[in-house]
């Protein structure tokens, strides 16, 4: 019998390494997309810093009285692990895109906006609008604090079972031609 | 060449005489032209308040809530959100006259006419402020509301 301590049948030493080699990988690996979920990442790309951040850095979600920002992987990328992940993974489809060129002039983006804008919208429907619930909490709003026709609508379309992006598009971003959306749903948000 | 000489100081002559000595010169600003004049106070607007009533016939009514933000362009118009006649019942808000449906030439269209798109061009959000000069105008009898 050796005089080694083991544990499971592998040598306390090996088991040190793979410890800290565990550590170094999953750092990295968290390092690595975080470092992805920076503003600066996002507009590193000029479809990104020529289009939709010029439009964004003109809204309050850039710029407001309180100063509390909401940079683009706020609204853009789930906060929670595991969505957090499906989203990046996901954003592969944007690197082959930005590989081809397909919206590398401000007229092709122009010309794809509104699927773009429509995508955005589809999946905020889906998650109940959860980006903007990380911030604008329905229990934390006090309708009485806001205008009388943001009170009334708040309340009605809260209660018709609405979520926030049903009545706010276009509120970072401008909108796209909205001539073929359904304008009696779409444009309601003050 | 002669004429013209004449003129010259025919011109000399009246400015001499029309314009008043330097000393009795007086500003309305209230620093020396060398100064920079005083920032004028920010003033927010009004954020959400009841419809204004209006002073004087054919007046824009005034937009009675903030504004800032909305984009008005070829794209969208994000006053006719609300303010449009399919929306304007769901929002409780006034509904677009169909005065602006007008084309220059007359001709009624089928949607808002392009030169009566631009909202703000006539219809103004409102402020706090005091008037700066002093003004006496009062709606005529037909215009006020008892």
């Amino acid at each position: 019998m050796s005089n080694k301590m083991k544990i499971a049948g592998a040598s306390v030493g090996v088991l040190f390494v793979a410890f800290v080699v565990g550590i170094l990988f999953w750092g990295g690996f968290n390092w690595a997309m975080e470092a992805t979920n920076t503003e600066e990442f996002c507009i590193s790309c000029h479809e990104m810093r020529d289009n939709v951040y010029q439009e964004y850095i003109e809204t309050p979600h850039y710029s407001n009285r309180t100063g509390v920002r909401a940079t683009c992987p706020d609204c853009h990328v789930p906060k929670e692990w595991v969505h957090k992940v499906v989203r990046k993974i996901k954003a592969s489809n944007e690197l082959y895109h930005k590989v081809l060129g397909t919206i590398d002039t401000r007229e092709k983006y122009e010309a794809k906006r509104l699927e773009l804008a429509r995508n955005v919208w589809q999946t905020m429907k889906e998650t109940d609008s959860r980006e903007c619930r990380n911030c604008h909490d329905y229990d934390s709003m006090d309708f009485v604090k806001q205008g009388r026709r943001g009170h009334k609508e708040h309340e009605q379309g809260f209660a018709n079972g609405l979520t926030c992006i049903d009545c706010h598009k276009g509120i970072a971003h401008q909108l796209p031609d909205m001539s073929e959306e359904d304008a009696s749903a779409v444009l309601r948000a003050h | 060449m002669k004429k013209n000489l004449f003129n010259l100081l025919a011109l000399f002559l009246m400015f001499a005489v029309a314009s008043p000595g330097s000393a009795e010169i007086t500003s309305l600003r209230d620093r020396s032209i060398e100064n920079d004049s005083s920032a004028p106070e920010i003033k927010p607007y009004i954020k959400d308040r009841p419809p204004i009533v209006r002073d004087y016939l054919q007046q824009p009514p005034l937009i009675p809530h903030k504004v800032e933000g909305y984009k008005v362009n070829i794209k969208h118009n994000k006053c006719l959100g609300c303010h449009s006649w399919s929306n304007y019942k769901a929002h409780n808000a006034t509904k677009i006259s169909q005065t602006h449906f007008e084309s220059r030439d007359g001709a009624v269209m089928s949607n808002v006419s392009a030169r009566r798109y631009f909202c703000q061009q006539c219809h103004v959000p409102q402020a706090d402020a005091r008037p700066l000069v002093e003004n006496t105008f009062s709606p005529v009898e037909a215009m006020k509301i008892r």
